[in-house]
């Protein structure tokens, strides 16, 4: 019998913020323990909470961006449970009036190879709702130390509907609502700093059966690779177990990265009974269409619609756009240049994502501190364009703009770079380099056109590197024939 | 829920992390009893075209702009803590 697995996803995404959601105390990663606390984040008697504008705002523009409906009122509730890692013993959330409703979420699976677009799907959302994370234990031997720097920051549970069907799937999804956040502003999505994190719910079942298999819920998924593997072990375990004739009882298991390995945590006999209940300290929110508007005004182009936009205007190959687009500033960097001068855009786009990557990896810069600008890359294609110089110089170029800042017409100027010969002078060692080598001449004359470049080297070394290789290669030809 | 099912009192206690004795069971029994009549009696209530409320105020959107201004340090966060090291607070073993 054949099986397939059905997976959703519980994705918690960090809202960017000074405060944190429900008190104006300090929010904040890599503190020392407990110094981002305040009475309400340690749920001291009388303290009570009060809205952060900012996290509304954050979870508005994270709906709009996944096309979900935003009701008129959304409303809070209390999540009752008891576990060191809130203060309150309850978690404020949002139980039957999420902010969010619905959505729909386009990603790529990956291609064939890394130079081919991947199949597009849409996943469905279920829900999007605000809460408050909760603290961090950290476990020992004999007990755990709380820290509570993390409990009350601004944090937005993702649903999906049971939609995906593999890791690759989860893999793809959180890519791409990792994307979107960063590129809206909402987050910085690192899942090191516990900014992003998902947990996955797993069932398999007979191909064609319509019913959901008992599902499992797999936490512990720290990082994007970490759900992929995590969910295609599970999938694997699950589907042994059925194939012999076991049955999975619905429970919380743990990927274990270390081991490769998912391992059970509880049964869901001790499942939470949370008693949901309205928070009575948090008045209800209204989003009316003026808000709606100027956070819908503020989501910049998303990821998809700007690579299938760089295709079409750019003629740009997949592979440079799936360089530039998925981080902002560099497809923005990209396209400064681009657009003055879109007829060159490949020429840019191959070195951005060659050259200035390589050197900004090299020296451990970030774009902002980059010196060469759009102007700068403008100036070098054309350069080359106009055959001052050949491409393997505008390389040594590249590298001089990125050094000094100059032009390259500076550069190539300071530099002596460019041909100090005529097209004459060309022929002159094209000749010499037919006389010297007359193998590699027989061996083209007999048909094999590899052989010309035996002659083309010796050519650009008389040249000093300066001499057009397609000239060059026209004039052997010419002599030759 | 009808008067007639009767109030899981172990399972309530439980849930809220105390321990009753027998008096107090049957007491709390008795009085959550009467909390759930009195909810009944409200069902009896006709609230056909009455908009559900998640608040008795009727405000909406009260919030603060994004503004840092509130702390404690840590000395007072812990100070109830009935047990701490490395500025944390020490709870036994729980794994999750």
């Amino acid at each position: 019998m054949e099986y397939e697995a059905v997976i959703g996803l519980e994705v918690h995404v960090q809202i960017k913020a000074e405060s944190k959601i429900f008190t104006r105390c300090k929010a904040g990663f890599g503190f020392e323990p407990n110094t981002l606390v305040d009475p309400v984040v340690m749920g001291l008697p009388g303290a009570l909470p009060v809205m952060n504008k900012k996290a509304l705002d954050g979870v508005i523009k994270a709906g709009l961006a996944l096309n979900c409906t935003i009701p008129d009122v959304c409303k809070w509730d209390r999540k009752n449970y008891f576990y060191p890692d809130s203060p309150n013993n309850y978690q404020i959330t949002q139980y039957d009036q999420p902010i969010c409703e619905g959505g729909l979420v386009e990603i790529e699976l990956s291609g064939d190879s890394r130079a081919a677009m991947g199949e597009h799907k849409k996943i469905q959302l279920t829900r999007i709702h605000l809460e408050n994370d909760v603290g961090k234990l950290n476990h020992f031997t004999e007990d755990s130390l709380v820290d509570y720097n993390r409990a009350g920051t601004s944090l937005m549970e993702i649903v999906t509907e049971p939609d995906m069907h593999s890791g690759d799937e989860a893999f793809a999804f959180l890519t791409a609502v990792r994307q979107i956040m960063v590129y809206c502003g909402i987050s910085d999505c690192d899942m090191e700093k516990g900014q992003m994190r998902a947990d996955a719910n797993i069932s398999v079942r007979p191909v064609g059966q319509k019913e959901l298999g008992s599902k499992i819920e797999l936490k512990n998924l720290n990082s994007i690779t970490g759900v992929k593997n995590g969910i295609e072990y599970e999938i694997k375990r699950q589907t042994r177990e059925l194939k012999k004739g076991n049955t999975i009882t619905q429970a919380t298991w743990r990927w274990d990265a270390d081991q490769g390995r998912t391992e059970s945590m509880r049964e869901k006999e001790d499942a939470h009974d949370y008693r949901y209940l309205p928070d009575p300290d948090l008045m209800p929110v209204r989003i009316d269409d003026e808000w709606k508007n100027w956070i819908r005004a503020e989501i910049p182009e998303l990821p998809f619609d700007k690579q299938r936009r760089f295709i079409e205007a750019y003629d740009l190959p997949y592979t440079i756009t799936s360089v530039l687009v998925p981080d902002r500033e560099l497809s923005e960097y990209f396209e400064a240049a681009a657009k003055r001068s879109p007829k060159m855009a490949q020429a840019i786009g191959n070195y951005v994502t060659n050259d200035v990557l390589r050197e900004l990896s090299e020296t451990g810069q970030s774009l902002a501190e980059c010196k060469v600008t759009a102007e700068h890359l403008l100036s070098l294609v054309n350069a080359v364009e106009k055959g001052t110089i050949t491409k393997q110089i505008g390389k040594d170029v590249f590298l001089e703009m990125f050094k000094s800042g100059e032009l390259a017409d500076a550069v190539i100027e300071r530099k002596g770079l460019k041909p100090n010969f005529d097209e004459d002078q060309v022929k002159v060692w094209c000749q010499e380099a037919i006389d010297e080598n007359p193998r590699p001449v027989d061996d083209f004359k007999a048909g094999n056109e590899k052989a010309l470049n035996a002659l083309l080297g010796p050519v650009m070394k008389k040249s000093r590197g300066k001499a057009n290789p397609q000239i060059v290669n026209q004039l052997l030809r010419e002599l030759i024939s | 829920m009808s008067d007639t099912e009767k109030i899981d009192i172990e399972y309530v206690a439980k849930l809220a992390r105390i321990a009753l004795s027998e008096e107090e069971k049957a007491k709390f029994s008795e009085q959550l009893g009467s909390i759930l009549g009195y909810i009944e009696k409200l069902e009896e209530l006709n609230t056909e075209g009455v908009e559900p409320t998640a608040h008795p105020h009727p405000m909406e959107n009260v919030w603060q702009e994004d503004v840092v201004s509130s702390e404690l340090s840590v000395e007072a966060a812990l100070q109830n803590a009935p047990k701490q090291r490395q500025n944390m607070v020490v709870v036994p073993k729980v794994v999750e």
